[in-house]
């Protein structure tokens, strides 16, 4: 039985939670009015595995996650402002307008970017752990991907070389059952995916992805085996996305009564139920966070609709590097 | 050959020149490291990294799977995390294996993260035919990655560049592709004493001449080479400019050339069909159309797959006597 935090720690990853749910409703509402275009992937209803896994983080590990990464960036404390004008494709964005929802980065959180080509953010996590150990530093590179990546060759060959090499990389599948609109029974021809990892001889388990709690401790069993141990581990965090693939996706791959049955796992209600039942949350708790994280939203909007688009005239910068030398 | 002997005029070859700039990179730069398919134990597969395992331990010297894709990855993740690998690909067919990470993550990460990560990171690849290994080992493909804004593209084609490219290269913060021509490894030569680095910016005249500009670069330097030795013998006096650089182009020095000589004839081992060629050969009409006496003149690469017997594959490649007839139908002179 996976213990209860503390109530100021359950209250701290239930407002992380809502966090992100909000400011992707929020998203979702800007994309209808056009502020917000190109690729928009949402989260919702995997929170618990960002939320999760980043606790057990430190200020200098690295993170490299997916195309579906606003969820990742907020909890890792790339600011909310940044995020949404990113979206809005403008200077003040964490990529300086250029990335967009599926190119988060930031420099100050160690924070590698939403790699939107599926696979292709393991071997550059296998490298930014390599320069750790080489360089002797005691830090964790966590690697985010979905179930649809271990069908990439990238996976295999990573995941063989960072166990080969002994590298602190911390993967963390998030199995949420479909590559974009294909159910991994049909693409998978073993669908145990910590049972594939196992084979490249590193320690691999499953977590039930939508208890932020149980995705915690097993984040930092986790993170203290790759830090400690300077080797990789691999956790398989199952979860399910509620909503579709992205803002073009018709979803007709899934029923909606499947979809509802997963629904009935949402991870802030479950959460929210369960510090409820042991006198760890009041309703005035809940509404506190809500009103901070709604605070916080709305003045993320209002900094992107007074941001700034970049001068035409600078549309070639960045493609080589500016700053100083290294 | 140790760094220091480098200083005074040697003979070495062009494997050895290369050699003797990856040691000098790892002595002189603690994060300078070397990996890649049978870096280590064989001592490179075409012999240039001979010795440094012995020297260096397995940590400088890594040996990898064969997973292209991930170890070349692993150098854009270790050279955004601080270091500065060397990575080696075998031939530039099997870079194909790593385009994505080349492609998708080396060339976009400082635009698509808004100016925040370098990429100083340094692949290595042989490039070209000649050596009778047929369709899957033979290919010049600097073209299509030419294509790639965000990458810097390398090809020494001589010993003093073989020797002092690869300083300038791994300075350079970001990725930046170096070409070795198969067919060069074993050229020999005398080694001026420590040139300094090559300017990475420029590229190189490498016979001044008056009447023809030749175009070449890498494996095709020694065939415009010895096309202008034959076209001298019929008094033609050709140019020979060595383009080193294949990305960003040098337009300059070609304007530069052509403006003077009037004629030019790009030889290139990569196809005709959307190759450097026709990229040099369009900037010429766009920035020089009015210098020109004749149209521009190409020789490239028959479009085939590398053939594997010899007679076919020669017949495939650019040699000297198709570049010394181009000229001589440009000047409509017998040569």
């Amino acid at each position: 039985m996976i213990k209860l935090p503390e109530r100021k720690h359950g209250l701290e990853l239930l407002r992380q939670m809502l966090l992100v749910r909000r400011f992707e409703e929020k998203c979702v509402e800007l994309y209808s009015a056009r502020k917000i275009r190109g690729f928009l992937h949402l989260y919702i209803g995997e929170e618990a595995v960002a939320v999760g896994v980043m606790q057990a983080l430190r200020p200098d590990d690295a993170i490299v996650a997916t195309y579906r990464e606003h969820g990742h960036a907020l909890v890792r404390g790339v600011s909310a402002r940044s995020i949404m004008a990113e979206m809005y494709g403008e200077l003040e964005g964490c990529s300086h307008g250029r990335g967009g929802s599926m190119h988060l980065f930031d420099a100050d959180t160690r924070f590698y970017g939403g790699n939107a080509i599926v696979g292709g953010g393991l071997p550059l996590a296998v490298g930014l752990a390599l320069a750790d150990k080489l360089a002797g530093r005691e830090r964790v590179t966590a690697c985010f991907f979905g179930d649809g990546a271990v069908a990439e060759g990238e996976f295999h060959e990573s995941m063989n070389l960072a166990a080969l090499w002994q590298l602190p990389v911390l993967f963390c599948c998030e199995n949420n059952r479909y590559a974009m609109g294909t159910a991994i029974e049909r693409y998978e021809s073993e669908t145990d995916l910590a049972l594939k990892a196992a084979s490249y001889e590193m320690t691999a388990w499953s977590v039930d992805g939508m208890d932020v709690v149980a995705v915690e401790e097993a984040a930092h069993k986790a993170a203290a085996e790759v830090r400690d141990g300077c080797r990789p581990c691999f956790l398989e965090l199952l979860t399910y996305r509620f909503r579709a693939h992205s803002m073009y996706d018709p979803d007709l791959y899934r029923s909606k009564e499947e979809i509802e049955r997963y629904k009935q796992q949402d991870p802030i209600p479950a959460l929210v139920e369960r510090l409820r039942g042991a006198g760890l949350v009041s309703d005035e708790d809940l509404a506190a966070i809500e009103q901070a994280n709604a605070d916080e939203i709305n003045e993320a909007i209002e900094f992107a609709e007074a941001g700034t688009l970049e001068p035409i005239e600078d549309l070639e910068r960045h493609v080589y590097w500016e700053g100083a030398a290294l | 050959m140790s760094v220091s002997e480098a200083s005074s005029t040697s003979t070495i070859t062009y494997r050895d020149a290369l050699r003797a700039a990856i040691r000098e990179a790892l002595l002189s730069d603690e994060r300078v490291f070397l990996m890649g398919e049978d870096v280590g134990a064989y001592g490179g597969s075409f012999g240039v990294s001979k010795g440094l395992l012995a020297e260096f331990g397995p940590e400088r010297i890594r040996d990898t799977p064969l997973s292209e894709s991930a170890f070349v990855g692993a150098g854009i993740g270790a050279a955004m995390g601080g270091l500065r690998p060397i990575v080696e690909v075998m031939t530039v067919n099997f870079c194909l294996l790593a385009l994505d990470q080349i492609m998708n993550n080396a060339a976009t990460i400082s635009h698509m993260s808004g100016g925040q990560f370098a990429v100083p990171l340094v692949i290595r690849m042989t490039t070209g035919a000649g050596r009778q290994v047929a369709a899957q080992h033979s290919h010049s493909l600097e073209g299509w990655l030419a294509h790639i804004p965000g990458l810097k593209l390398l090809a020494p084609a001589t010993l003093p560049d073989a020797r002092w490219m690869l300083g300038p290269a791994l300075r350079d913060p970001n990725p930046v592709l170096i070409f070795e021509h198969g067919g060069l490894y074993n050229m020999e030569g005398e080694l001026p004493g420590d040139a300094g680095p090559v300017d990475i910016e420029r590229a190189a005249v490498r016979r001044p001449g008056e009447d023809v500009t030749l175009i070449a670069y890498g494996g095709t330097l020694p065939t415009a080479l010895a096309a202008a030795d034959e076209l001298a013998h019929a008094g033609i006096d050709a140019e020979v400019i060595d383009l080193r650089v294949l990305r960003p182009l040098d337009d300059l020095a070609v304007v530069k050339s052509v403006s003077r000589t009037n004629r030019v004839v790009i030889v290139d081992e990569g196809w005709r069909s959307g190759g450097l060629a026709a990229e040099v050969s369009a900037r010429i009409m766009e920035q020089a159309f009015y210098e020109l006496d004749a149209p521009v003149a190409r020789v490239c690469t028959a479009e085939v797959p590398i053939p594997y017997p010899q007679h076919l594959e020669r017949a495939a490649l650019p040699q000297p006597s198709t570049v010394v007839s181009e000229v001589a139908r440009m000047v409509g002179s017998r040569v």
